[in-house]
């Protein structure tokens, strides 16, 4: 017989404590491998320098890290950067000066950051990892410091209460909704960057492959197949309609492009880091090269 | 054979206890199984519920070791032999007695849901689809009613979010009403307001825990927070319904 007064409050029992899995695991890899993409990045771009390689030469052709392309301002001043005609708007301009290290990089990287950071699979990433809520599936929110995070999501702007009120998506992070928007961008990027890896079978307007051509053409691969397993083009290329059999235009085009990118959108996580860690490679691999540090093996001998 | 440890949760909505059993474990022996044997051996007043024993009637949702299982399906050789097993009831909604809890609460958001409404005239002569239409919203309806994911989902479970969200099965229904051919009512709205598609952070626990592997994040709820947002977010698509009229 059970005797009331030896009992417990029920919820003093079903608490965290009952989870025998290592739970924080994957929310630690997470938070690891962002943190570590977010640190390098930063730095990368940063650097304003050694974001290209030609082996000098000024003809047509050469490696152009994806954190700087297009390549908006040069500032031929600085080494391991392309030659002028690269840049779409000229030299560094004045009123810029204020840009950390001089890097053109800051103005582009706010596009596949934003693309990034609204995106449905990242946000389930970081709202486990760093708003802790929840940290991983049946695990209360973890209150405290590190869900003050969740505090300026969560609760508007009201930053320092207690963090109990819980807003999803309905609050400030309403602003998620922005996503397609950035999709659009990023699509534009997929085109530019493609264009880059094919400026990479060049030098001095000599076709030729080396290292550093293969890295710069799997880049855009992998962002595409990221890029278009994005859930909004999924629904805007044919999610949003109810009826496929209604029309032979819905039936062949809309239903068989829903297909091919929900294809894509059921790796999504898959090429969302593939395409993350190829990004931070491409420009690794350009820096080093550019910077003499490796030598890029090629067809042209140089 | 061999004898394994137990803890099962014996008690009310307010107050209850871990109880220590042993069982014996044999092959092929699922964790409902161990409950009847306990049951049956030690405890004639163990509450429990099962119905089916098939993974098909939903009844026997419970938490395992703090995860949320359907006792049926959850076979006794995926834990270590010395590993102690905890059964509790659902976290999420009030326990009736032991490890059985009122889902009533669930029912009360059905209630909410405009049902399927066709219009007169595809009532009345044959409405023709192609599979590809059918396997779409036939997809959501392999739901059995376990609300395993709405036990888990952190807005109910943590957040004290029953107020202002659904939960991810009616995210399911939602979209299998808001997507299938012939139906014409418009829940967009509702689905915004009524249901709170944005309590949802999309952290996807109801995908994971569904038995019957219902895509409920990218299949329903995503697509359905996307068609909220070309009612009520996207500037472009307002514009040009204005100006076009509703298409
Ligand atoms: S994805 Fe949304 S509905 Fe599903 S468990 Fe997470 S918050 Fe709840
Ligand atoms: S959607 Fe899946 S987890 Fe949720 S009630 Fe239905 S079968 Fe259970
Ligand atoms: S959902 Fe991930 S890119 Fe759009
Ligand atoms: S008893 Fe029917 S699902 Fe477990």
């Amino acid at each position: 017989m059970l005797l009331y007064s030896k009992l417990k409050e029920k919820e003093k029992i079903l608490n965290n404590d009952l989870i025998t899995e290592n739970w924080w695991v994957s929310p630690l890899l997470v938070l690891l491998g962002l943190l570590s993409f977010v640190a390098y990045s930063t730095w990368a771009a940063w650097q304003g320098e050694h974001f290209w390689w030609s082996a000098g030469n000024e003809g047509f052709g050469g490696y152009l890290s994806p954190f700087y392309s297009p390549t908006v301002y040069i500032d031929p001043s600085k080494s391991g950067v392309p030659p002028m005609n690269h840049a779409l708007l000229g030299t560094w301009p004045e009123w810029l000066w204020w840009l950390p290290g001089q890097s053109p990089a800051w103005l582009i990287l706010i596009f596949p950051l934003s693309f990034r950071f609204t995106c449905y699979y990242y946000r389930k990433a970081y709202y486990r990892a760093f708003s802790l809520n929840p940290p991983a599936c049946a695990v209360t929110p973890i209150k405290g410091i590190p869900s003050k995070v969740s505090d300026i999501t969560n609760n508007k702007i009201k930053i320092f209460n207690s963090g109990k009120r819980y807003d999803g998506e309905a609050g400030l992070l309403i602003l998620q909704n922005i996503h397609r928007y950035a999709m659009y961008f990023a699509v534009i990027f997929i085109f530019i960057l493609s264009y880059d890896a094919f400026l990479a079978f060049f030098n001095n307007g000599k076709f030729g492959i080396g290292v550093g051509t293969v890295i710069l053409t799997i880049n855009p691969i992998l962002l595409g197949c990221y890029t278009f397993g994005c859930h909004s083009i999924r629904h805007l290329i044919g999610g949003n309609l109810d009826c496929y059999s209604c029309s032979l235009y819905k039936d062949k085009v809309n239903h068989n492009s829903w297909k091919i990118v929900t294809f894509l959108n059921r790796r999504h996580q898959l090429f969302a880091w593939l395409s993350l860690i190829w990004v931070g490679l491409s420009d690794v691999y350009v820096r080093l090269v550019s910077m003499g540090i490796v030598n890029d093996i090629n067809t042209w001998g140089i | 054979m061999k004898e394994r440890d137990f803890k099962i949760y014996r008690g009310d909505n307010e107050r209850g206890e871990l109880v220590n059993y042993k069982c014996k474990v044999t092959e092929g022996m699922v964790v409902l199984d161990v409950i009847h044997r306990i049951q049956a051996d030690k405890a004639n007043d163990l509450a429990c519920r099962w119905n089916c024993k098939a993974g098909k009637c939903g009844s026997c949702s419970i938490e395992i070791n703090g995860k949320p299982r359907l006792a049926c399906m959850t076979r006794m050789n995926e834990f270590n032999e010395e590993e102690k097993i905890v059964i509790t009831p659902l976290k999420s909604f009030p326990v009736l007695k032991d490890i059985v809890s009122d889902v009533s609460w669930n029912y009360e958001q059905n209630k909410k849901i405009i049902p399927f409404s066709p219009s007169k005239k595809d009532k009345e002569k044959d409405f023709v689809m192609m599979q590809k239409d059918v396997d779409r919203v036939q997809h959501f309806r392999k739901c059995i009613e376990c609300y395993l994911c709405q036990n888990m989902c952190h807005v109910l479970r943590d957040n004290e979010g029953k107020e202002k969200f659904s939960g991810p099965r009616y995210m399911t229904r939602l979209a299998s009403l808001e997507m299938h051919p012939m139906d014409k009512a418009d829940r967009i709205a509702d689905i915004k307001d009524v249901h709170g598609s944005g309590m949802c952070n999309i952290t996807r626990c109801c995908t994971e825990v569904c038995p019957e592997e219902i895509q409920i994040t990218d299949d329903a709820i995503i697509p359905l927070k996307e068609r909220v947002i070309d009612r009520f977010y996207d500037p472009i698509m307002i514009f040009f319904r204005k100006i076009f009229g509703k298409n």
